[in-house]
């Protein structure tokens, strides 16, 4: 969680934050109805019990140690009896206690499912570019942290709860047995609450602000490590030991003033129900002589205050939460109701062979960092069948005409048409039938060469191996020690890239695609081979663009279609525009010198 | 490093930190007054009951005597209550953030952190979240432990003090507690442990999903995505619900406990007073000092859980701090290097990444003579990037001497080396600020009027000229606001900014648009004008340019020589070279 949302929260009013907790509340209960039920049962029950047990020691008092101690009358039968009340009346309120922490902890988890998959639900179905204007660890953390402070307000609910059935039953009982005693009550417990309240008042500030600065510290060990290699071959360790200790420093002096709060609350509340069992002493004392209360009914109320007033702290804890939850509630509801899905349409293509490719007058303009980049009316036809290649300057647009063509973007202009169908006419799934792309940066799940490959679609061990096989991809993985079941491992890392290249390609390859679009695919891989595996693509009935960095590969395509600043600005054979095309040669020259040097 | 116990680790890291045991006699007298405290309330309930509300009538004057004490002693407890925590809060706060800045330190003297980078994340926790739970366990947990232990030790002397058979009859219930709570303990622990892999498994799912985003969409993996993230996130939810179900019925247990003392007060209570042995009052303040006695007690779990995490954090940071630095300062013993040109020797150096591990050098011996320009190449896990580690002093040899300028490395005051001595790493790294900012990293008393002439000299001042604020234009994060082209732009000024008499290059593999790449040609071609340079070379045209080629092979110097020389004697780098010229590999090395 951005700790600055946690600090804008921190000093808003009062009003606002109860406001915004009282909805969050309501929904995480109507979310986990089930399981609040069984804490509100749990609870009722905890609460009951406690006061009775308060009673059952009073009445224990009054019938059996009395009697005991005035006149040495015991009885085998009303010890039995008195055990058995005590320990009767604990089955049913440890049962409570039990069934009011399992139904908590059922809620809160259950909140943080329905939330997380909520969350990647919607992840799935946004589109591409608004996960590029979205950074992976913000993402991560909602689903993970931002899940769980949301959640947390369920865990002192069942038990606030249960606080306020006991405190209204004690009311009553207060009033009814000794309106006296009833105003040490009344007095006692606003001022548990009212302490409460203001020390979560100023606790609130404080903690995000520590909250901040820990992130702050944590972001300077993050940079400083990451360029671990800089700071040492510069000698710049002091400096930045220097930056990292003050922000230690002010954290600490933070974090101390937590402390100083803490020392003012606590002793508060510990003091606070103590010289309420007092001050029933002395009153109650004054009503024993004049006869209008009992020893026994001293001792419940005695044992009362303690058993009420230490739970009231729940109400605390909960104030504590409401911030840091309401603040991830919004940073969920802002991705899992986020606007902008994808809307498909109902066509289908029933063509086969490979497929024509058409983009019309397209232009499209990115909206993250890469702001103000992209293209601009751009058209250009794949005839099926062929071979077309892609060539220009790095930022020129050639990956975001490749990412067009399989529709991960959406043209802010113009369409883009496949086998004459506009791809936002098609229905969901269709366009992935289709085509495939295959990434510069090749992606592997940690799983399975052969679900990597497969990505969990229905192919069989022969459909893998040939895909596999045309990739050049069959050698290598047979070798590894499982073969196809050989789990790769995050991101692939125990393969080399040129290997990984291949993996993701041979994915490409097994759905058999009309369109095949290559994004510098093979860039990790030798030359030699990538000539290979791109003769090889020569045989299938299918359409390929391909985002081309080295002049041999360039030569292997029909067409080329040189891109510069997010427009085309030649087309034809490589020959042509080699010959009437300066920048092109130019560019083509620039490659051949990094490949040749020559 | 071996497991140590929690209490070991606990004591080694209080001896790590003097600052924590400042002032601790004061505070642990201030922890026992506020502990006294707590059993004042049930001796006044006995007073008054047993001497106020006699069978001879209600004494006012005793009782409000007796609440009146109590009162005042509610006040100190809670006075001496507060005294404590703010002792605490400064002198452990204090103490971390002097252990959280002297990890952070020590990290940056160890090498794993330029050579594992998958491991950075685990070593910004040693300084953060490691010492996060150190602190909350010395400000809770610990707290909890000692002023908890401490209660239930006062509860349980004035219990006996009143009456030593019914201070017998709690104690008796004490092994059925206890052998309770670590019925539960073994359970919970192995509840929570699975809970934490499959919040890990959760994450890595989740990490993938959202990384490979495109992928997923670019192939209609949605709903396999879908169904393998419901499942994990499921996973987890059904293992938390049961953790979360033992320890509920652990809660629900302890109250049955207390009940059972409760009730054993009470039977063993009334046949005593029946002897007249106890007085009602005592019984009565008996309910009291037992929770007194058997909430610490079930409490206990819960501050052995906490100390268990605060150990493993103390344990991991100390860890850390175990760790013997690479490379050691001589300080001020050490040489200084001089203001010219220098000479580079290697004398016999073997180098192992591990202890009794493979070998990355060999027996590697040569001699760079002052302002040579020397291109190192060689296969990937040849030994050049070893080499050049060994160089810059990020390493010392297992065997054998390095020596810069005619000294033993090792012998040279940090301060001086890294004045002297200058690595221009692959990827351009820059820090969040400005381009100023990152070039005055070379030489932090640079003014503006240096760094611009910097610029100019390496010819960039048109590129920077291009930039929206100049020197202040901002960077971003890691530099990404920058093309990868434009960062090593920036690194090579910083280099210059440091002026040093010999420079270390590793040589960029990425691609880079044309423009840029003839502004870092000439950049380069400035900066290593009349200094000794080592270029970990992966093109051609580096190494055909550089004075004298070292060629690595398997740790060793395979060969040695000019371009030509070394084109014409028909070894590996002809072959290498030959390879290339046929258009089969499109950098000086293959995997």
């Amino acid at each position: 969680m951005a700790p600055t949302d946690v600090i804008e929260h921190a000093l808003e009013p009062e009003r606002a934050v109860a406001r915004r907790g009282m909805a969050l509340i309501a929904r995480q209960l109507r979310r986990a109805r089930r399981e609040f039920t069984l804490g509100a049962v749990g609870t009722v029950v905890y609460a009951v019990t406690t006061i009775v047990s308060s009673y059952v020691i009073g009445w224990a008092t009054d019938s059996v140690l009395l009697p005991a101690a005035d006149r040495g009358d015991v009885t085998t039968a009303s010890l039995t009896g008195v055990a058995l009340a005590i320990l009767g009346v604990a089955v049913f309120r440890g049962a409570g206690i039990a069934f009011r922490r399992i139904g908590a902890y059922a809620a809160q988890y259950r909140l943080q499912q329905r939330d997380r998959v909520d969350v990647t639900d919607r992840l799935l179905d946004l589109p591409v570019e608004w996960h590029r204007r979205h950074p992976t660890g913000e993402l991560l953390s909602i689903v993970n942290a931002d899940a769980e402070a949301a959640s947390s307000v369920a865990a002192p609910l069942p038990m606030a709860f249960g606080v306020l059935v006991m405190l209204a039953i004690t009311s009553v009982l207060l009033v009814m047995t000794d309106p006296f005693l009833a105003l040490i009550g009344f007095a006692v417990g606003p001022a548990i609450a009212i302490s409460n309240v203001a020390f979560q008042r100023r606790m609130r500030v404080v903690v995000a602000q520590a909250q901040q600065l820990r992130a702050e510290v944590s972001e300077i060990a993050h940079e400083s490590f990451d360029a671990a290699l800089v700071v040492k071959t510069l000698g710049r360790e002091d400096i930045e030991v220097g930056r990292f200790g003050a922000r230690s420093d002010d954290l600490r002096d933070r974090m101390v003033e937590v402390g100083r709060i803490r020392a003012v609350f606590d002793p508060l509340m510990e003091a606070l129900p103590s010289i309420g069992v007092l001050a029933v002493l002395y009153v109650g004392a004054l009503r024993v002589d004049q006869g209008l209360l009992t020893a026994g009914t001293l001792v419940t109320f005695a044992y009362l205050f303690r058993l009420v007033a230490l739970p009231m702290r729940v109400f605390a804890w909960l104030l504590a939460d409401l911030p840091r939850a309401t603040v991830g509630w919004k940073r969920i509801e802002a991705v899992a109701e986020a606007p902008g899905l994808i809307e498909y349409g109902k066509g289908r293509l029933e063509t086969e062979g490979g497929a024509t490719a058409a983009v019309d007058d397209v232009a499209y303009r990115y909206r993250d960092e890469a702001e103000g980049r992209g293209i601009s009316s751009i058209s250009l036809d794949i005839p099926p069948r062929s071979t077309v290649a892609l060539v220009g300057p790095t930022g020129s647009g050639k990956s975001t005409i490749a990412y067009l063509l399989v529709r991960l973007f959406d043209p802010d202009q113009g369409r883009v048409c496949l086998d004459g169908q506009g791809l936002l006419d098609l229905d969901r799934g269709e366009i992935p039938r289709h085509t495939a792309l295959v990434f510069q940066e090749p992606f592997l799940f940690d799983d399975t060469v052969r679900a990597n490959i497969t990505l969990g679609a229905d192919y069989d061990d022969e459909a893998v191996q040939r895909a596999a096989t045309l990739a050049l991809a069959h050698g290598f993985v047979s070798s590894l020690p499982q073969g196809y079941d050989t789990i790769i491992g995050e991101r692939g890392a125990t393969l080399s890239g040129g290997q990984r290249q291949r993996i993701a390609l041979a994915r490409a390859l097994v759905r058999n695609p009309r369109l095949l679009v290559l994004d510098d695919a093979t860039s990790a891989v030798d030359p030699a081979v990538e000539a290979e595996i791109l003769d090889g693509l020569r045989t299938l009935d299918t359409s390929v663009v391909i985002v081309a960095y080295r002049r041999s590969s360039i030569l292997l395509a029909d067409s080329v279609i040189f891109v510069e600043d997010g427009r085309v600005t030649g087309r034809g054979s490589h020959d042509e525009l080699y010959a009437r095309l300066p920048p092109y040669a130019e560019l083509i020259d620039a490659y051949e010198r990094e490949e040749h040097d020559e | 490093m071996s497991e140590r116990s929690a209490g070991a680790t606990i004591r080694r890291g209080l001896r790590l930190s003097p600052e924590l045991r400042r002032g601790l006699p004061m505070t642990l007298l201030l922890a026992v007054v506020a502990t006294a405290g707590r059993v004042i309330v049930p001796i006044a309930v006995q007073q008054v009951i047993d001497k106020g509300i006699g069978s001879a009538g209600v004494d006012m004057g005793f009782v409000g005597a007796m609440v009146a004490g109590a009162l005042g002693a509610v006040l100190i407890t809670a006075l001496a209550t507060a005294g404590m925590h703010i002792r605490l809060a400064k002198v452990s706060e204090t103490a971390l953030s002097g252990v959280r800045v002297r990890a952070f330190r020590h990290i940056h003297d160890l090498s794993m952190l330029h050579q594992a980078s998958e491991q950075r994340g685990a070593l910004v926790a040693r300084v953060t979240s490691d010492v996060d739970e150190i602190s909350r366990f010395m400000q809770w947990g610990g707290l909890m432990l000692v002023t908890n232990g401490g209660q239930a030790l006062l509860a349980l002397i004035v219990m006996l003090v009143y009456s030593v058979p019914l201070g017998l009859a709690v104690v008796a219930i004490l092994p059925v507690i206890i052998w309770t709570l670590r019925w539960f303990q073994r359970r919970l622990d192995v509840a929570y442990r699975i809970v934490r892999e499959r919040v890990a498994r959760m994450l890595a799912v989740l990490a993938e999903t959202v990384v490979g985003a495109p992928v997923i969409r670019a192939y209609g993996a949605e709903d396999r995505s879908r169904v393998r993230l419901g499942d994990v996130i499921e996973d987890h939810r059904s293992a938390a619900v049961r953790a979360g179900s033992i320890s509920g019925a652990f809660s629900g247990t302890g109250e049955l406990l207390s009940a059972l003392v409760i009730a054993a007060v009470f039977v063993v209570g009334a046949i005593l007073a029946a002897d007249g042995r106890v007085s009602v009052g005592t019984v009565v303040a008996f309910l009291f000092l037992a929770q007194l006695f058997v909430q610490p007690v079930q409490m206990l779990g819960e501050a052995v859980n906490e100390a268990q995490t605060a150990a493993a954090g103390w344990r991991r940071v100390l860890a850390i701090l175990d760790i013997e630095p690479d490379v050691s300062d001589p300080g001020p013993d050490g040489v200084d290097l001089p203001h010219e040109p220098l000479s580079v020797g290697f004398r016999g150096v073997d180098f192992s990444y591990s202890d009794g591990g493979p070998l990355a050098l060999v027996d590697v011996s040569t001699e760079i003579l002052p302002r040579t320009k020397v291109a190192v190449v060689g296969e990937t896990g040849s030994g050049k990037t070893t080499f050049a580690k060994l160089l810059t002093r990020l390493m010392d040899p297992v065997e054998g001497v390095v020596e810069i300028g005619g000294n033993d490395a090792r012998t040279i005051r940090f301060r001086s080396l890294r004045d002297r001595v200058v690595l221009v790493p692959q990827e351009g790294m820059l820090f969040r600020g400005t381009i100023g900012d990152n070039v005055r990293m070379g030489d932090p008393d640079a003014g503006d009027d240096r760094v611009l002439a910097a610029f100019r000299r390496l010819g960039l001042a048109d590129w920077l000229a291009e930039m929206p604020a100049g020197l202040a234009t901002e960077v971003g994060e890691r530099g990404s606001a920058l093309s990868v082209g434009e960062r090593q732009l920036v690194t090579l000024v910083r280099a210059a900014i440091a002026d040093p008499e010999l420079l270390v290059l590793d040589e960029a593999t990425s691609a880079v648009d044309p423009a840029t790449e003839v502004r870092i040609n000439r950049a380069l071609g400035e900066l290593t004008s009349g200094r000794t340079v080592v270029t970990i070379a992966h093109r051609l045209s580096t190494a055909e340019a550089a004075d004298r080629i070292l060629v690595f092979d398997s740790g060793r110097i395979a060969e040695d020589g000019s371009h030509a020389e070394l084109v014409s004697a028909g070894g590996p780098y002809s072959r290498m070279f030959s390879a290339w010229r046929r258009g089969t590999s499109s950098v000086l090395e293959r995997d």
